[in-house]
């Protein structure tokens, strides 16, 4: 009986019919197409995008060199050199990100004693060559002092929950 | 304009009557070609708008300009035969797959008096011309040179044979209700309201017809001549440029000609729906163009809705089940002719 039920379904096209009214449905339903360039969807201020490198408001670059990102990095895309400053202050001479690496785990941000090294909004860069998406340490603070407002914002948001 | 006139005037009888076939001809064609361009915007706007996206509309004022786009890079891209292949074959196979389908538009009428070729045997002439389309498909595989091509052009020829058969026999359903094989005859039969149109007594011809026609044209559901996910692109693998267009042409030019026939022989042709004042206020053409519209429509939304059948399925389906189907049907059919009263059902 069950059998017979089950070859009329399929044979008198029921199934068939069902999966049209389906598609039919939705062929009148809104749409939710994001035209990207146009539109942008809404982002978390947690969003992990491009990174920068930030500095103090009195100018002064946060990132002492520790190498804690360095270390943490499981894709090993962090490359630092350090070297003691005429001041006495350890730091940075050398701050590769190869973003061609880079899973964009935000470990490095969260290692980051200094909150030097932070991941910013921005998805939506390019490289035309070989080696463009290597950031270097001067690359990485021009983000910083750009997008300052918005980082700071992002993490003063942020800041209650961690 | 009077010198032109006078020239037309001097020419030969039969250049005339070549001339002035060949200027329907490219009415009908030009026109087709368009039609053809525009299947694959709607086609590509349905199934977007069923799977809830907008589809193109970048190319001009909301996309419009799309399949001019498409064309012309086709156009551009360069041809590669690979070095392997048979070049004769292989450049002549896709015009072999597009030729039958611009051929058959011949005696297809479009109203009881726009008709190119109004011929006796005009069913007959379809049938005959649209069976020769599948020698492009396989002759593009073998002359590929490649197993994916190859195995896509087998898959194609299989699944058109069987389901031929199907089509065929559905077909003879229609000419036992009317008993002509003019097109135009066909469609006269169901003049009136739609309770005359032969989709009614022959539901499961009508029915077997459209499946048939979906899986002879090689479209979603029934598209493992294609079969990206298992054999790349199938028989066009190796094709580019123009060469590739001329089988998209030919696949969607075969999609409105199978329209076209259904309309014609099961949905009556030109006439309106309801034979009464406002639906006898619009022309006949425009009533024809509609119900092709609708089945095209039915093409595409297929597409949008079912996931592509097994080969096996496929050949299940049109062997074991079309098949029977029409058969039983037709002997019903001629049963209930010969032997009951109720012959008008079927009869006319």
């Amino acid at each position: 009986m069950k059998a017979i039920r089950k070859y009329l379904h399929s044979f008198l096209l029921i199934e068939l019919l069902q999966g049209l009214a389906l598609t039919g449905k939705h062929f009148f339903a809104r749409k939710i197409t994001v035209q990207y360039p146009d539109e942008r969807t809404p982002q978390s201020p947690r969003f992990r995008g491009l990174h920068a490198l930030r500095r103090y408001p009195n100018g002064e670059e946060r990132c002492i060199a520790c190498k804690l990102c360095e270390a943490v990095c499981p894709a090993l895309a962090i490359t630092i050199e350090s070297e003691q400053r005429d001041d006495g202050t350890r730091r940075t001479t050398r701050y590769d990100i190869d973003l061609t690496k880079c899973i964009f785990c935000g470990f490095c941000e969260e290692s980051c004693p200094v909150d030097s090294i932070v991941e910013t909004r921005i998805f939506d860069y390019h490289g035309e060559k070989r080696g463009d998406l290597v950031y270097t340490k001067s690359m990485l603070l021009a983000i910083g002092d750009k997008y300052e407002k918005e980082i700071a914002a992002d993490r003063a948001a942020d800041a209650r929950y961690r | 304009m009077s010198e032109l006139t006078a020239l037309w005037g001097n020419l030969p009888v039969w250049s005339q009557l070549l001339l002035w076939d060949l200027v329907k001809i490219v009415a009908i064609v030009g026109p087709l070609m368009l039609s053809v361009a525009y299947l694959t915007f709607a086609e590509r706007k349905v199934i977007g708008y069923m799977q809830v996206r907008i589809g193109p509309n970048r190319v001009g004022p909301r996309g419009w300009l799309q399949p001019i786009a498409d064309g012309v890079k086709l156009l551009l891209k360069e041809i590669i035969v690979p070095s392997g292949a048979n070049k004769a074959l292989f450049i002549g196979a896709p015009v072999l797959a597009l030729l039958p389908a611009l051929v058959a538009w011949a005696v297809v009428p479009f109203t009881s008096t726009l008709v190119l070729a109004n011929v006796n045997a005009g069913l007959l002439f379809v049938l005959a011309v649209t069976s020769m389309g599948v020698y492009g498909v396989v002759i593009a595989g073998w002359a590929s040179n490649s197993k994916y091509a190859f195995l896509g052009s087998l898959r194609s020829a299989a699944q058109i044979v069987a389901y031929e058969i199907a089509m065929g026999f559905a077909l003879v359903g229609v000419l036992m209700s009317v008993g002509t094989l003019n097109l135009r005859q066909i469609a006269l039969d169901q003049a009136g309201g739609f309770w005359h149109w032969l989709f009614l007594p022959l539901f499961p011809l009508f029915l077997v017809y459209f499946i048939s026609g979906v899986a002879e044209t090689n479209r979603a559901p029934f598209d493992v001549a294609e079969g990206e996910s298992e054999i790349v692109a199938g028989f066009h693998v190796e094709y580019s440029g123009m060469t590739f267009a001329l089988f998209f042409l030919a696949e969607y030019a075969n999609m409105i000609l199978l329209s076209a026939l259904t309309a014609i022989l099961f949905l009556g042709g030109w006439f309106p729906p309801f034979d009464f004042a406002p639906f006898t206020w619009v022309p006949p053409l425009v009533w024809f163009l509609l119900k092709v519209s609708v089945i095209l429509f039915l093409y595409l939304w297929l597409r949008a809705t079912f996931p592509r059948y097994r080969y096996d399925q496929i050949m299940r389906l049109g062997w074991k089940v079309l098949i029977p189907v029409t058969l039983v049907w037709i002997g019903v059919m001629g049963l209930v002719i010969f032997f009951t009263p109720w012959a008008f059902l079927f009869y006319r």
